[in-house]
């Protein structure tokens, strides 16, 4: 697989006087039309999971029931990531623009966001903006509206079941899937949901059309991204880049020169060292991520940034599983047992062994993906792990 | 006809229906998969994931339980993968709970043991999480101890307190390594609206929940040559005691119960069948009072329908969530409360004890019972009226304990007198039992008539449907009922609180409406009861239900009021149901509860 060379782009945040023009012109056309022209443009889901947006409405429009809803995913936890309110408070409109075509596409009256409860300093700003849009929906002859919810703090919520749980008024936990929110979601009623940047790309694709969408990134991560960069950088912030790049590139662009390691992903992401930039893609033939780019350098002790994303974990899980609530409790009292000496080096291997059984026993993407970052920092910084 | 599945198990080909989960369809192959968060009686809940299988194809294991067949799904249930991490599940488990399993209440009878058992989890790889979590057990209910550090967190309890019961005493609070399993704002469970109906023990896999259990206490008592002793065994103990000596579920053991008691060194085996007779006396009484001074006298102030009030499980829940309806229940105590009221008196008068050298000792189906001998109400003979309440499961414990062979008992009779039984009285332990016998007094006594069904036998007011309702058109009656001819008598059965709350409600709001309601905590009745033999299933209710029928139906007198004893004691001590000293000793009234 070819890498491309790394290219800022800037869609996402071109200033926005245009989401209506686009709605206006995206509601004549034909729901089928609409579902093919995202799947062939390959827009896989911005928040880290990245299943096929298209192959999403395609679902939720196919599941039967005449109630239907879409939900923005708002609900930006993952360490490192600040793209979305980024995007929340330079064009929300783009947001709600995405959230009509999906509602016109699947046939829903409803939209909610869900938004962050430390976000909610946008809120404000946000309800004036979904006021007008929703007035602008009415005058466009399409009746549906947006209004917004809270989460309450739990990374977990992020989760679309967690999600829909905590939007029905409930302890917000992961559903066993299937049913997946396609076919049975709020309320029971065949839901989509997807991340805030996900409907920007969907409002963009209706604009640009998928062609040309296509012509940036790779076969199997097509389109750009936005990236939030943080760690020890030369520049930080939100920017939006093509997709496929190589990290090495990256690293380039953004490290502060004496980069050690990148944390791809955030804390359920993988952490990448200095040797494996060169071979590394960013993108889902390589490494996804659902932005968060977090660079080290030489003076960061991997210890403590294990310590510090396996503290997260056994305080973000939502504690309902057993591999995931007391896996995350194993994995950081193993590792401070083998600093202090307590347990042999070899103890890691053991860790290792329970990080790959909490991937592939978890119920939901928190528990599956926290041996993910567990796993390569140990394999690949196993000497500052244990001494 | 509903779609079938083809699917693997294990290679072995097999054909389910549609939405078959896929630990059904092994089943169905007689593959075991090992569960613990899973219960026939409670919703899917994934979580524990002990049931975790390989699908052929998949990147993630699948949760069996929760998982329905698709065609052509490959599945192992016995892979390398799926024994490894089957195996760590397990041990991840116990380096969360407090292996101490040798002090444990529940070794032997714990589901998390058998998996430990099963798995060979000799050496633990883990760290011992235990001793970083500061637990404490909670001791405040005189029902139900919880200890939190035996906890596995697979939220059974909390489904059977929020789907069985609805009631949500128990819910997950907390998230990560903080979760557990809490009262409203972790107060002690004697002030929240726990209704002590410990359905939630029957369906923990472990020693997190159980009954406060008794047993050295009822020793000592036996042992002590100054104390009579005194025991009584609800009707329902009878047809589950066996399940767990080594019968059957739907066993009946009276006979063998009454031996086992007298050789454990109770002073005297008494029924508390006998007090469910005169239950039946009070309360059908009560209800034909009501409807004469609502229907004849106009009284604004009596309140219909009349509810049972023998559960206290439902006592208790009442007071907390529907007070405005307590002037509705009625003021009979439960028969276990008429029993220790009247052996401290009426019993000890006759065989010339001393109260205060009595003890009065209940075998019961039921945890709820433990809190009701407790309460302040339930003082009437000057002394606590029932001293200790044991379990069916304890009772069994305490047989065991003694070394008798309970299988190999010959059957013996109660002693007399309170040991008088009909078969009335014994289907007290099915839902619809307490209904059905009141009818058989109340018809007769009004229209001097027995009641119009084959054999005496209800059917209407029986079975497991969560709420039954039932008319009987009286015709004909006694002069002195006259007010009643020609009436239609409106009853309904809920079994388990979440169907009595939906009945409830819908009484409240006037959208019900009814002369006469039986409500039980507990699914089944008292057959259910939180103090049965575990493990709990619809089958197994079922198989106690059918016992339960069979004894009534193997009785020679199967009418409360045809009960001598119940004669013996209005001609001798009582005069006449709702007399003055009925009022004294068996009747009684509830105040409301906070909400929480």
């Amino acid at each position: 697989m070819e890498a491309t060379k790394l290219r800022r782009v800037d869609f996402v945040f071109r200033p926005d006087n245009t989401s209506i023009d686009v709605l206006r012109k995206t509601l004549k056309r034909d729901a089928d039309d609409i579902i093919l022209e995202l799947i062939d443009s390959g827009l896989k889901g911005r928040g880290g999971a990245g299943f096929l947006t298209g192959l999403k409405w395609k679902l939720a429009k196919e599941a039967a029931g005449d109630i239907k809803y879409v939900i923005c995913n708002a609900d930006e936890g993952e360490p490192g990531t600040f793209k979305d309110r980024e995007i929340l408070d330079r064009v929300p409109r783009r947001v709600l623009t995405g959230m009509a075509i999906c509602a016109h596409t699947i046939g829903a009256k409803e939209g909610f966001i869900y938004l962050r409860a430390e976000y909610k300093f946008l809120a404000h700003k946000l309800k004036a903006v979904m006021a007008e849009m929703n007035e602008e929906f009415k005058k466009l002859g399409l009746d549906f509206s947006v209004s917004l919810r809270y989460g309450s703090g739990a990374y977990v919520c992020g989760e679309e079941t967690a999600l829909i749980d905590s939007m029905e008024g409930r302890r917000g936990e992961p559903r066993n899937k299937p049913p997946f929110p396609v076919t049975a979601g709020y309320l029971n009623k065949p839901t989509v949901v997807n991340n805030v940047e996900t409907f920007v790309n969907c409002c963009i694709i209706a604009n640009i059309g998928a062609d040309e969408y296509k012509k940036f990134g790779t076969d199997n991560s097509r389109g750009f991204k936005l990236f939030s960069v943080s760690g020890d950088c030369s520049k930080e912030g939100v920017f939006e880049l093509e997709l496929g790049m190589t990290l090495a590139d990256f690293v380039e662009e953004f490290g502060d020169g004496d980069t050690k390691a990148v944390q791809v992903g955030g804390a359920s992401g993988f952490c990448v060292p200095r040797k494996k930039f060169k071979d590394t893609i960013i993108g889902f033939e390589g490494i996804p991520t659902g932005g968060s780019m977090k660079i080290f350098n030489s003076t960061r002790s991997m210890y403590n940034v294990l310590h510090n994303y396996l503290e997260f974990f056994e305080e973000e899980s939502c504690g309902q599983c057993t591999p995931c609530r007391v896996g995350c409790q194993q994995l950081i009292k193993g590792i401070e047992a083998v600093k202090r000496k307590e347990k042999p080096a070899g103890y890691l291997d053991e860790l290792v062994k329970l990080a790959k059984v909490m991937k592939v026993a978890s119920k939901c993407g928190l528990g599956q993906s926290v041996g993910n970052a567990f796993v390569s920092i140990v394999e690949n910084f196993r000497e500052e792990i244990v001494y | 006809m509903e779609k079938m599945i083809n699917l693997t198990i294990n290679n072995l080909p097999v054909t389910v229906e549609e939405g078959t989960t896929i630990l059904q369809a092994a089943r169905q192959l007689n593959i075991r998969i090992p569960t613990l968060c899973n219960h026939e009686d409670l919703c899917v809940a994934g979580n524990c994931r002990v049931c975790v299988v390989e699908q052929v194809g998949m990147r993630t294991l699948q949760a069996s339980c929760a998982t329905p067949v698709r065609e052509n799904m490959q599945i192992l249930t016995n892979s390398m993968q799926v024994r490894q991490a089957r195996k760590t599940i397990i041990e991840l488990l116990l380096s969360e709970h407090n292996a101490d399993c040798t002090k444990c209440y529940k070794n032997g009878k714990c589901e998390l043991q058998d998996l430990a058992n099963e798995y060979r989890t000799g050496n633990q790889v883990y760290i011992d999480l235990v001793p970083l979590k500061h637990y404490t057990i909670d001791q405040s209910s005189p029902s139900i101890l919880k200890d939190d550090s035996k906890c596995i967190r697979c939220q059974r309890c909390v489904r059977t307190c929020a789907e069985l019961q609805a009631v949500s005493a128990l819910s997950a609070a907390y998230k990560g390594s903080e979760m557990k399993i809490s009262s409203f704002y972790e107060r002690p469970m004697h002030e929240v609206v726990c209704t002590n109906c410990g359905q939630c023990i029957n369906r923990c896999p472990t020693g997190a929940l159980i009954e406060k259990n008794y047993i050295d206490e009822v020793w000592d008592a036996i042992y002590n040559p100054t104390k009579h002793v005194v025991v009584q065994t609800a009707p329902a103990v009878r047809v589950a005691l066996g399940e767990e000596l080594g019968f059957e579920p739907g066993a009946r053991v009276t006979g063998k119960l009454v031996a086992a008691l007298r050789r454990l060194g109770f002073d005297s085996v008494l029924d508390t069948d006998f007090t469910a007779d005169l239950t039946i006396m009070e309360e059908g009484t009560e209800l034909l009072t009501r409807l004469k001074k609502v229907l004849v006298d106009g009284d604004k102030n009596t309140a219909l329908p009349m509810f049972t009030s023998c559960s206290p499980g439902w006592i208790k829940f009442i007071e907390h969530t529907f007070p405005e309806l307590l002037p509705n229940l009625s003021t009979c105590k439960s028969p276990q409360q008429m029993f220790g009221a009247l052996a401290k008196t009426w019993y000890a008068q006759k065989k010339g004890i001393n109260p205060k050298d009595m003890v009065s000792v209940s075998i019961m189906p039921c945890t709820a019972k433990k809190f009701e001998a407790t309460r302040p109400e339930m003082r009437d003979s000057g002394y606590q009226d029932v001293d200790y309440v044991l379990t069916t499961r304890e009772l069994a414990i305490m047989i065991k304990q003694a070394g008798i062979e309970f299988m190999k008992l010959e059957d013996e009779d109660y002693d007399s007198f309170m040991g008088e039984s009909t078969g009335a009285a014994v289907i007290f332990g099915a839902t619809g039992g307490v209904m059905e016998a009141a009818l058989r007094t109340a018809y007769e006594i009004v229209t001097g008539r027995e009641v119009p069904f084959t054999n005496l036998n209800i059917t209407p007011v029986r079975g497991m449907e969560g709420v039954r309702e039932a008319t009987i058109k009286v015709e004909n009656v006694k002069p002195e009922w006259s007010f009643l001819e020609g009436a239609e008598v409106k009853v309904a059965v809920a079994h388990g609180l979440a169907n009595a709350k939906q009945l409830m409600t819908a009484i409240r709001d006037g959208k019900a409406q009814y002369h006469f309601v039986e409500i039980m905590a507990c699914p089944g009745g008292c057959l259910g009861g939180g103090g049965q033999p575990i493990p709990t299933s619809p089958a197994i209710r079922q198989k106690r239900a059918e016992a339960i029928y069979a004894e009534d139906e193997g009785l020679p007198i199967r009418k409360s009021h045809e009960n001598p004893e119940i004669v013996q004691i209005y001609r001798e001590f009582l005069s006449e149901p709702l007399g003055h000293r009925s009022h004294e000793l068996l009747h009684t009234h509830y105040k409301p509860r906070k909400r929480y």
